[in-house]
């Protein structure tokens, strides 16, 4: 019986990088595939000149990736602009990824984003206080919003059963219209103007920027460091701390959890909590550094994409920080693409979902190139049960 | 030889201490909006509103319905109140939904008298586009259903809609208008079966597996739509279906123009619904597909072919929603706009949740749903101190409600773990 | 209203097979290999109609294994069955059905929420030309199956609210309804009590009178020499011989099923009770559909004895241990354990005040399996020293810790690295044991501390409960297998529908006797 003991303990590196990289890989090729079909022109002219057609869509994805590598890491400011983007993306990330290792499927980062941000934006635009102070107490404002946001959701699943799916979803559209209800209060509105603007915040509140003594237009700010503290301080917590140990084992066993003692009610509650609150510093690095402000729906889909990131990150607070680069350089890219070429940005939200289906099934990889990995699929708690 | 009976155990209902301190919570709710109704919409409001009650082109007229708001909020409260104490004391067992559905609805109502008092209103016009508005929340829901209780979740709604709201755009704008709704049913089809395939063979998250499908649509439909919509408008010009009154049914007052004078998707709406309940209930299909969902090992052992019948069930289930996206474009305004279906696919989920699993209970939630959505709409029209984005947030504050088992037991119908033969 | 045809077979209005009458079953050279073990080798068995084979096995033996290959839920990698001499191919369920195989799961294969009629007929539904099931042809049909067999039953009672007993009935009806000529039963008797598996065999030998071949897979070894005209023995896949009942013993039996000799009783000391340890007074639990589970129970464990509490699966037994260990809201009643009231404690209070909990279900709640041994050793006490200080986990000493409990109790386990889902589940339930008496403790509540695990854990794991005892805990036993709880315990009661109904010595009563009282059949206040 040994021999079938010792085999896969540990997940080894083909399952944590080689078959990320190939998802990724696989998710760029398909998404070729779908720019070829994004140009009328170029597809009429395979009736005619098939030759020239071949090279005319070669010519388009390669020009495309290249405006998006380029747009990503091909310089300063494509790297500021990588790090600005990432910032958010590695903090909802870790939102959602706190979920996976509790066991529950957090896709409300969203609105955990967006009520965060208002906190901060609460914060930044009415108090007037020195910067060593106004700037940590919006971030704790930040953390507190999404923090509540991300707890409703947990304290329903706890103790009534309500599926976090479910109410995380319709959370983000009551946080999404709530927004919007806001951006009309006169509280909230620039004086003497009433489009769905807020305020700005305060200088002392705003995240510093970092290189802007190079180039006024390098956006990148203190808000990538607080991601990647964020994440060291989410690691020490799940693989350190008592704590952590109670999520880890409440997601891989919540009956077993229950038996052991542990309080399942309060995990379900402190870690939707603690999710919400990552996701609510993302909703205030947009408003204290990257926005400034806030307006209708000012976290885009970043809630979304952050699905894809845990994913690709394997839940793991360093997993995330990887794929939130990668996907701040997609996002970059994606932008300078569109500027550059006439492939549009929204390639971008394709390709993110496509290497989720291929994180997701690590048997189509495994498939398609052969790999030979102990792997398993990302699973969270199975059906609406209670 | 006579009937072979067993006495078997009377099983004695107890309430647990939770689940009575759910139902006073609904108690509490009903009672809230009691005295909000009677606070609000009743006191100081002593104009009437007036509702019109058919249009111009009907045949047969009837009067406007003039009601005093303070007086219809008075009985509103009335009745809320009564529902309150009942829901307290008793409780409806398998009706609670159903009555927090009427509950609403009354509550609606009241709301409409005192937003119009003063002013005259066209309930037909509001029940008209209620109708139509619960269209895609119910082709959705059904969709949904029909995966679940074959034991799928179908997070993917939302992407099937919009799917087919793009499909059915450009198709309907090419080749016209029947092409685009079998275009889009297709294509709702094809991304099911992609859900399929990822739950069924690859074991994937079903929730992931979801999520992706929604991603992926909003990807794939924006970027299409910015590299070649734009710029090829007749692309993007669908016929769109007119309404056909139904003969003689047509004609009945504020009924026949609500219910009989609507475009072939509304007709499509309440045949999808009887026949998924006919069929789910009665028939062969049906019998097999519930036993997939809840016991598919079971299943599995006297024979059915388990993976086959959850294909079929979640492919059946992309026609539906892919169909039903098809309502935005064809159904409705004629051309694809980024993001269109703004969520209506989740609303259908949750119709299909607050409906407990039933198509029927999804028809009626969606025709909540929908009734918000329209208020919504007609409220621009008047002058209320009510924000919009309140009633626009009342769908999904009362699914909240729904699941978190405030209303009734939710129990979903279905084994949701993904079946490995071994 | 049914005719009784010569051949035992029934008139009915919907036929729903038309294999040619099955003789013979033949398994030839079978095996089956998974990851690491092979499951099944070389195995070769026979039946005729008529006949009741035997295939006796203790748990992990293949029997299950070998029984889903010939259902057509496996494919073997080697050898072929053979029906009536022919060789037939099985690809699904379906194939076997229609050869004429039918099988009684031991976890029963119905849909909780459907009707006994809906679950008779599905997957051979009696349709109208619409595809519309005829609901009433299928009842028509129950009744005429329950009347010829003795099997009644209520066709329109929802399969979840029958008893157990019950819904094996549905399930034999739901075999015959489709005219099975050979039929197998896996671990039937697990679930009844002694008068229904007398029952049992009595339904048993008339499927047989009419000509029909059963399979009958077990590990008990008095059922096999009561009901078995040939008896196959099962160890490591193989079939390691076989035995006619007439001259077989049970200890030969279990010599050839385990490959040792065994003793079929526990050793211990005659006990030496001391003062009282858990005192439970009035309790009262719901179960999860808020039924009373557990009637006004009352009893005392003292130190230095063993209490089983014997009785069928699911007459409260479960809800009973899950509100001593805290797990299950009491809604009346007091738990005391060493004096104090823990009536309304958490699991934590529980565990702290010196309870050790063998659980039900390891895999379910015992064990985290996607966890380390180690993060499974500190599963229950991480939250103080040694294993942690302060928030912070003290990962090296709960290593030392896991490594001295892997030894101390002899878990197979090539370190304390693996994860809990790679153990047998002998090696499981040992990692169990270890975490919950690796400290001294007061009380031990045992919930089927044996179940599904190999007689060589078994035995290491009765040994240590009783050593417990020894060292002054008082030991809770909870035990559907009669036969466990008679041989450990100094002091039995048995529970029926919630209540304690009776209260024997071990040395004082018999099998017999406790079966009445398990099967509700008699009562006395205890």
């Amino acid at each position: 019986m040994l021999d079938e003991i010792t085999g896969a303990q540990t997940v080894d590196w083909r399952s944590n990088v080689l078959i990320p990289a190939l998802a990724v890989l696989s998710a760029l090729i398909v998404g070729a595939v779908i720019i070829a079909f994004g140009d009328l022109e170029t597809l009429r002219l395979y009736g005619s000149d098939p030759g020239q057609a071949v090279l005319d869509t070669l010519n388009r994805i390669g020009s495309g990736y290249a405006a998006l590598f380029e747009g990503a890491v091909g310089g300063l400011n494509p790297i500021s602009e990588t790090l600005t983007r990432a910032a958010p993306l590695i903090l909802a990330g870790l939102a959602v990824a706190i979920g996976f290792q509790a066991g529950l499927f957090n896709i409300g980062a969203n609105g955990q984003m967006l009520i965060g941000g208002m906190f901060a934006l609460v914060v930044g635009f009415q108090l007037d206080l020195p910067i060593f102070i106004h700037i940590p107490l919006a971030i704790v404002a930040a953390f507190i919003g999404g923090a509540i946001w991300g707890g409703i959701p947990g304290f329903l699943r706890a103790k009534t059963g309500a599926h976090e799916v479910i109410t995380t979803i319709m959370l983000n559209f009551v946080a999404l219209r709530l927004v919007d209800y806001l951006l009309t209060v006169q509280f909230f509105q620039v004086e003497g103007r009433t489009d769905p603007v807020s305020k700005s915040v305060l200088d002392s509140a705003r995240y510093p920027k970092l290189i802007d003594f190079i180039n006024p237009r390098f956006r990148v700010h203190i808000g990538i460091f607080i991601a990647l503290l964020a994440a060291w301080g989410i690691w020490w917590i799940l693989y350190r701390s008592t704590w952590g140990f109670e999520f880890r084992a409440v997601g891989a066993n919540p009956d077993g959890a229950r038996y052991a003692g542990m309080n399942v009610v309060l995990l379900y509650i402190s870690v939707m909590a603690l999710a919400g609150a990552m996701a609510g510093l993302a909703g205030g690095d947009q408003v204290l550094g990257t926005l400034g402000r806030a307006t209708p729906n000012f976290v885009g889909v970043i809630g979304f994409d952050a699905i894809a990131l845990a994913l690709l990150g394997r839940s793991h607070p360093f997993g995330v920080v990887a794929a939130g680069l990668l996907f701040g350089g997609l996002a970059a890219g994606g932008q300078a693409m569109q500027a550059a070429t006439d492939v549009g940005v929204d390639i971008v939200q394709i390709i993110q979902a496509l290497i989720i289906v291929f994180i997701a099934a690590p048997a189509l990889i495994k498939a398609v190139y052969r790999v030979r990995a102990e792997t398993r699929g990302v699973e969270v708690g199975a059906g609406w049960g209670t | 030889m006579g009937h072979v009976t067993v006495a078997t155990a009377p099983v004695d209902i107890i309430r647990t201490p939770a689940e009575v301190r759910r139902a006073k919570i609904l108690a509490i709710i009903y009672l809230l909006l009691a005295a909000f109704t009677l606070y609000a919409f009743g006191l100081g409001t002593e104009e009437s509103a007036t509702f019109v009650l058919s249009r111009s082109q009907d045949a047969i007229k009837v009067g406007n319905l003039s009601i005093p708001a303070g007086g219809f909020a008075f009985v509103t409260s009335a009745i809320l109140a009564f529902i309150g104490a009942r829901q307290w004391m008793r409780g409806f067992g398998s009706r609670t939904n159903l009555v927090l559905a009427l509950a609403l609805g009354l509550f609606a109502l009241s709301f409409l008298a005192w937003a119009a008092a003063g002013t005259s209103f066209s309930l037909v016009g509001l029940l008209q586009e209620a109708i139509k508005r619960a269209v895609p929340i119910t082709f959705g829901a059904v969709s949904g259903l029909l995966c679940e209780r074959t034991g799928i979740i179908n997070i993917g709604i939302e992407g099937m809609l919009l799917g087919g709201a793009f499909t059915g755009a450009v198709v309907g704008s090419t080749l016209g208008a029947v092409a685009g709704m079998v275009g889009a049913a297709l294509v709702g089809g094809l991304l099911a079966a992609l859900l399929a395939v990822l739950t069924v063979k690859y074991t994937v998250d079903q929730i992931i597996a979801g999520v992706v499908i929604n991603i992926l649509v909003l990807g794939l439909t924006s970027f299409y739509t910015s590299q070649i919509l734009v710029d090829n408008q007749q692309l993007n010009n669908s016929p769109i279906m007119r309404a056909i009154g139904i003969p003689l049914l047509s004609e009945i007052p504020l009924v026949g123009p609500v219910l009989f004078d609507q475009n072939i998707f509304v007709y499509g709406m309440y045949v999808l619904v009887a026949m998924t309940t006919f069929g789910l209930f009665r028939t062969k299909w049906g019998l097999r597909t519930r036993a997939v969902g809840e016991k598919p090992r079971a299943a599995d052992t006297v024979g059915i072919n388990v993976f086959r019948m959850k294909y079929l069930n979640v492919m059946l289930g992309g026609l539906v929603a892919g169909f039903g996206g098809a309502y935005f474009t064809i159904g409705s305004v004629g051309r694809f706009d980024e993001n269109m279906t703004a969520g209506r696919g989740f609303i259908g989920l949750a119709a299909m949740i607050f409906g407990r699993w039933h198509p029927v209970g999804a028809l009626a939630a969606a025709l909540v749903f929908g009734l918000a959505d329209s208020l919504q709409i007609k409220l621009g029209i008047l002058d209320t101190p009510i924000p919009s984005e309140f009633l626009a947030m009342a769908p999904y504050l009362v699914t909240i409600v729904v699941v978190a088992g405030l209303v009734g037991r939710s129990r979903p119908p279905s084994n949701y773990q993904p079946y490995v033969k071994e | 209203m049914t005719e009784q045809r010569t051949d035992g077979a029934l008139e009915r209005a919907h036929p729903v097979s038309d294999h040619e009458p099955l003789r013979t079953l033949e398994l030839r050279g079978i095996t089956k290999r998974f990851p690491g073990v092979v499951a099944n080798d070389n195995v070769n068995l026979r039946v005729k109609k008529g006949e009741i084979l035997a295939l006796l096995g203790e748990n992990g033996a293949g029997k299950s294994t070998l029984m889903n290959i010939l259902y057509g839920l496996y494919s073997a990698d080697e050898g072929e069955i053979l029906i009536n001499d022919e060789v037939r191919h099985f690809a699904s369920p379906s194939d076997a059905i229609n050869a004429g195989i039918g099988m009684v799961h031991q976890h029963f294969m119905l849909v909780p929420v459907f009707t006994v009629a809906e679950n008779v007929v599905l997957g051979v539904e009696p349709i109208n030309q619409l595809g519309v099931i005829d609901i009433d042809e299928a009842r028509q049909d129950v009744r005429s199956i329950s009347a010829q067999y003795n099997l009644a039953v209520d066709p329109d009672a929802i399969i979840e609210e029958l008893p157990v007993g019950l819904q094996q009935r549905v399930e034999i009806i739901k075999v015959l309804f489709r005219d099975a000529e050979i039929l197998v039963f896996d671990e039937p008797t697990a679930v009844l009590t002694p008068q229904e598996v007398e029952e049992f065999f009595g339904i048993v030998r008339k499927l047989k009178n009419d000509g029909k071949g059963i399979i009958f897979i077990t590990h008990k070894l008095k059922e096999v020499l009561e009901i078995a005209d040939r008896i196959a023995v099962l160890r490591r896949g193989a079939v390691v011989g076989e035995a006619e009942p007439a001259t077989a013993t049970e200890s030969q039996l279990a010599e050839m099923m385990v490959g040792r000799p065994v003793e079929l009783t526990v050793a211990k000391d005659v006990a030496q009770p001391g003062e009282a340890v858990l005192e439970v007074e009035n309790l009262e639990v719901l179960n999860i559909h808020d039924h009373i589970a557990v009637h006004g129970v009352s009893f005392r464990v003292c130190r230095g004895e063993i209490v089983g509490i014997a009785g069928v699966q699911g007459n409260g037994q479960t809800e009973l241990v899950e509100a001593l260990t805290g797990l299950r809201e009491v809604v009346g009643g007091t738990v005391r354990i060493n004096g104090k009231d823990l009536t309304h404690a958490n699991p934590r209070q529980i565990h702290t005040a010196g309870v050790a909990h063998i659980p039900e279900d390891r895999q379910r709640s015992g064990l985290v399996l996607p966890f380390t041994l180690t993060e499974n050793f500190v599963l229950d006490g991480y939250y103080d020293e040694p294993y942690s200080r302060g928030i912070t986990m003290d990962w090296e000493r709960s290593r030392q810790e896991a490594e001295r409990l892997i030894a101390e109790f002899d878990v197979r386990t090539p370190g304390a690295d693996v994860l809990a889902s790679n153990l047998s589940g002998g090696n499981q339930q040992k990692v169990i044991v270890a975490r919950e008496f690796g400290r001294k403790v007061d009380l031990v509540v045992a919930s089927q501390p044996t179940r599904g695990i190999d007689v060589g854990s078994i035995e290491f794991i009765h040994d240590r409960i009783v050593e417990e005892r020894d060292d002054g805990a008082a030991v809770l036993i909870v035990s559907t297998e009669l036969d466990e709880v008679m041989a450990i315990s100094d002091r039995i009661l048995v529970m029926f529908d919630g209540r304690i109904v009776a209260e024997r010595r071990p040395e004082q009563t018999t099998a017999a006797e406790l079966g009445l009282f398990m099967a509700g059949s008699q009562s006395e206040t205890v």
